[in-house]
């Protein structure tokens, strides 16, 4: 077993890389009260790629994506997104919370959320035309929802409201995709949905970084893993990092033996 | 009713009702939708304290301190509630409480203890304000409309009520979009860089700004009863943001007239001989709104998983 | 004068009041608490808005049928059988609508109030000029009670009083756990009725002393002050009812000493004094105590992430790491680590492989669930268990030493 230390386990990279990364974090530390989530992590995520969060229940991995965005104020730590500060480059990235943080409840129709993914374009007072229109039409084909537009979005079933989360994403025109547990609770149709349009943005040279629970799914739908629990236990390929050792790491051996077999992961 | 008896007696009193309850139920929408109807609530009972020490400060009924003050008290409280949830770790329900009852109860002493038996003011006046003396004696029919002398004596308060009800549409029209976002996904919204925090004080304040104004004609009840009456029925009427505004439009007014009519005219018809209260009456006839969209609403029932 | 009323030589109704006011005070302390935990104390303010209309009727009934309309259990029962009416909307309303609690707190709360103003209006014309005093509802006055009426609010408070400590136990089971209170048999919907039931209770028999509109007071500030000093459901109904009781006692005598100041403000604002202290000053949840904690907390954090930086060779980023390591004496205003920085800088690196092991290894679960990056490895483990992983470790690679 590898008794280095995870920060060790890659070379420190160069301010070079730095700058060049979509999503650099240096130090980050988040706390709820005098409970660390999130303890002095480092993360370069690599441009043009998938990376994967990974870890268990609890272990920061949602945190660490808000705290990365400005969500939740860290208690320590920096964030560059492509080398600038993160307030200049915010037009650069979109987001796709969890589908449970907000009340589906609301009065809104499909058409309107997806419609909110353009607000940079529309801002404060700008009417909305035809051709944004059609923009968000366009987003909502690619997540094969156009029949909904014009639903309420609580008629909606899970995945549904998944895609049209995705759809809205989709409008911002991003070069980052940060994705918060995009195929927790979604129905297998929407599941394909959602890594085809992922894998086409990648096509298209864009970066994405989700976080991730499904452990089965990791080799297939992404390039690189993001190991954390509280602390960074991995960051690489998944040839690299998804490891039964670092897996047994992040999971703090409560990860049965058999369940890391069953991942088919590639021998080191 | 003739113009001559009516222009005078009822069109002020009627229009300073209508504007208060429009003023109040357009906030309140967004104050029902982010689960804060009790922030109306609060800001109206806070009002009180506020408009007594701006008169033990300057010393005068004037309304512009008077507003000034209440309006100061209001984002007192809002500051208040906020520091008492995070730093104590209380739920937000037992903050708003602990704060609006501790300021009203401050401001009810400072008027006991204070000499202000010669001045308009008293808690029974701040509770139910007094719409119907808001008369305008200069009229003489609907003439008067288009006489500019006596346009001059309209009542104050019209006037008033309706420069917060401008105010207010002017403040929806230009951050509807700001206000959407962090009321529906708060989380998305910041990733835009929206301040989302700005955003809901600036609501608050807003809804503070229409509540002083109305309270001062029409007293604290039709405030609380029109931030969240007219808004809570319209949510039960449809799913659409922008036809709930205008349904939350038609009850208020609706209230507004049928409060009124029924407290000036409704005791007559029952062979007395007195009006009551005009204010007490909008708030029962919005609750009674309020209760058939209850029973019939076609939206009356929950969609969608409510956020965790 | 205060002292006399403090110790109830005022009188014999002062005196009354006055206990009646402190056992009231203690029984909606002590609701209050359960209230409080239920996160419905806002519930409290709708049902005590509520009780204008059936204070109303009933004195315009009881006129009716050629009684007094002032006779106060008259009065109180149509009060309580208003804002019973009222409680039931408020859950009707959440249950059968989309509507949220709140909104239906504060529509209940306006629309009851603003009927009872109406039906008050009506009772001024009824009695054409004579005051039927009802307006002392609204903030309370117990300057020139009657005796009866002392009374009535002295047995009032004891029986409440009873009532929550005969009901104390399942109510706390209910508050604390309803998952659990419901799987040992306690009706969890019967008792959530019963502390409603309580909190009416108190409302009614305190609408005479402090008045509707500031009655909610007495069942929230109670528990959110006791909040501050316990984390424990039977200690904090304890902390609170005392509270509440000493809250109402000190109000109901000041306000017996001086006519002119209305009880029920004068017994919020105690009540807040103390709340205000006890924000202030508790030990373990009081802004003192969290802001110190929490600078503390800020410091070790950075320090920790400092100390790992230098044993990594990493550059610091944060100014602040940076003053915080200077100060210690652990590193050089240029980001290099002293002799000092050093040696603490590869304890620190070990530690974290130390902990990298026991959080791998499923013997040491416990211990590993305790990990949060700051806890010193030796406060979990003995010293024989360190020396344990540290065999396994053997000579730990990428410290510089």
């Amino acid at each position: 077993m590898s008794l280095e230390l995870a920060a060790n386990d890659g070379v420190i990279p160069t301010e070079h890389a730095l700058a060049q990364s979509p999503l650099a974090l240096r130090g980050m530390t988040v706390s709820y009260g005098q409970t660390p989530v999130v303890f002095s992590v480092d993360m370069t995520v690599t441009e043009g790629a998938m990376t994967a969060i990974i870890g268990p229940n609890g272990a920061g991995k949602s945190t660490l994506l808000k705290a990365a965005l400005g969500i939740v104020t860290p208690l320590a730590g920096q964030v560059s997104v492509f080398g600038r500060p993160l307030a200049s480059e915010r037009h650069r990235i979109a987001y796709v919370p969890q589908r449970a943080s907000v009340d589906w409840d609301f009065p809104t129709r499909v058409i309107d959320v997806v419609l909110m993914g353009l607000y940079r374009e529309l801002g404060l007072l700008r009417r909305i035309r035809g051709q944004h229109r059609a923009k968000a039409m366009a987003c909502l084909e690619r997540v094969g929802m156009v029949d909904f537009a014009d639903r309420q979005i609580g008629q909606l079933s899970g995945g549904q409201q998944q895609r049209v989360f995705l759809a809205r994403a989709l409008a911002q025109e991003a070069d980052l995709y940060l994705l918060d547990e995009p195929f927790a609770g979604v129905d297998a149709a929407t599941e394909k949905a959602i890594i085809d349009v992922l894998k086409s943005l990648k096509q298209d040279g864009k970066t994405i970084v989700a976080v991730h629970h499904d452990l089965a799914t990791v080799a297939d739908y992404f390039d690189r893993v993001f190991l954390i629990n509280t602390r960074k236990i991995a960051e690489g390929t998944v040839a690299e990092a998804f490891t039964p050792e670092n897996l047994d790491r992040t999971y703090g051996g409560r990860l049965a033996t058999g369940q890391i077999d069953q991942l088919d992961l590639v021998a080191v | 009713m003739s113009g001559t008896e009516f222009v005078p007696l009822s069109l002020t009193p009627l229009l300073i009702g209508i504007f208060s309850a429009v003023a109040c139920a357009l906030p309140g929408n967004f104050l029902v939708l982010r689960r804060q109807a009790l922030i109306g609530d609060a800001i109206s009972h806070v009002v009180l304290p506020g408009i007594v020490v701006a008169f033990l400060v300057t010393g005068v009924v004037a309304a512009a301190p008077m507003l000034l003050g209440a309006a100061a008290a209001a984002v007192l409280s809002v500051a208040m509630i906020e520091a008492i949830r995070r730093l104590g770790g209380i739920e937000p329900g037992a903050a708003m409480g602990l704060t609006f009852t501790t300021l009203f109860a401050a401001g009810v002493l400072l008027l006991e203890q204070s000499d202000t038996s010669g001045v308009h003011l008293d808690v029974e006046h701040a509770l139910y304000g007094n719409l119907e003396s808001l008369i305008w004696l200069d009229a003489i029919g609907w003439q008067s409309l288009v006489d500019p002398s006596a346009l001059a004596e309209l009542p104050v308060e019209l006037f008033r009520v309706s420069m917060a009800l401008i105010g207010v549409c002017a403040f929806l029209w230009v951050f509807w979009r700001p206000l959407v976002l962090s009321t529906f996904d708060e989380g998305f919204a910041r990733t835009l860089g929206l301040r989302t925090g700005s955003v809901g004080l600036a609501l608050v304040i807003v809804a503070a700004v229409a509540a002083v104004a109305a309270f001062d004609a029409v007293g604290s009840i039709i405030v609380i009863a029109m931030f969240i009456c007219p808004p809570a029925a319209a949510r039960l009427m449809t799913n659409r943001l922008n036809i709930q505004l205008g349904w939350s439009v038609v009850f208020a007014v609706l209230s507004a007239v049928l409060g009124y009519v029924f407290a000036g005219f409704g005791p007559l018809w029952f062979g007395f001989d007195n009006a009551v209260s005009a204010a007490g009456m909008i708030a029962t006839v919005s609750g009674v709104i309020l209760g058939l969209a209850a029973l019939f609403g076609p939206c009356r029932k929950r969609l969608g998983a409510p956020a965790i | 004068m205060l002292w006399d009323a403090l110790t109830l030589q005022l009188g014999y109704n002062a005196t009354l009041v006055t206990i009646g006011a402190a056992l009231l005070g203690v029984s909606a302390g002590v609701t209050g608490t359960f209230l409080y935990l239920r996160k419905r104390a806002l519930v409290s303010d709708a049902i005590s808005h509520a009780t204008l209309p059936g204070v109303a009727l009933a004195f315009i009934v009881m006129v009716a049928l050629g009684a007094d309309g002032r006779s106060l259990p008259g009065l109180l029962l149509g009060a309580a059988v208003s804002s019973w009416i009222g409680l039931l909307c408020v859950n009707w309303l959440t249950a059968r609508t989309r509507l949220a609690e709140d909104a239906a707190i504060g529509a209940v709360l306006s629309v009851f109030f603003g009927f009872g103003i109406v039906l008050l209006t009506v009772i001024q014309t009824m009695t054409a000029g004579r005051a039927a005093g009802l307006e002392g509802f609204l903030l309370g006055s117990t300057a020139g009670m009657l005796f009866n009426d002392a009374v009535v609010i002295a047995v009032g408070g004891a029986v409440t009083l009873a009532l929550v400590v005969a009901l104390r136990r399942p109510m706390g089971l209910v508050a604390f756990d309803p998952e659990f209170a419901a799987a040992s048999g306690v009706n969890v919907r019967r008792i959530d009725l019963a502390i409603m039931g309580l909190a009416l209770a108190v409302t009614v028999v305190g609408l005479k002393v402090v008045g509707l509109v500031l009655i909610v007071a007495m069942l929230i500030i109670p528990p959110v002050t006791a909040r501050f000093w316990t984390d424990r459901t039977d200690k904090m109904a304890v902390i609170s009812g005392a509270c509440g009781g000493a809250a109402a006692w000190i109000g109901a005598a000041i306000s017996a000493t001086a006519p002119s100041l209305p009880t029920g403000p004068i017994i919020v604002l105690t009540s807040f004094a103390l709340f205000l202290l006890s924000l202030l000053l508790a030990p373990n949840r009081g802004l003192l105590a969290v802001g110190m904690r929490h600078r503390r907390f800020q410091r070790r954090v950075h320090m920790r992430q400092g100390l790992l930086a230098l044993a990594q060779g990493q550059p610091i980023f944060e100014r602040f790491t940076l003053t915080l390591l200077r100060r210690a004496g652990l590193a050089h205003a240029d980001g290099v680590a002293t002799e000092d920085g050093k040696a603490r800088a590869a304890k620190a690196l070990r530690d974290e492989t130390r902990w990298q092991v026991v959080r791998a290894d499923q013997a040491f679960e416990s211990a590993a669930a305790l990990y949060d990056g700051l806890r010193d490895i030796e406060t979990v483990l003995t010293n024989d268990q360190i020396d344990e992983i540290d065999r396994r470790i053997g000579n730990p690679k990428g410290v510089a030493t």
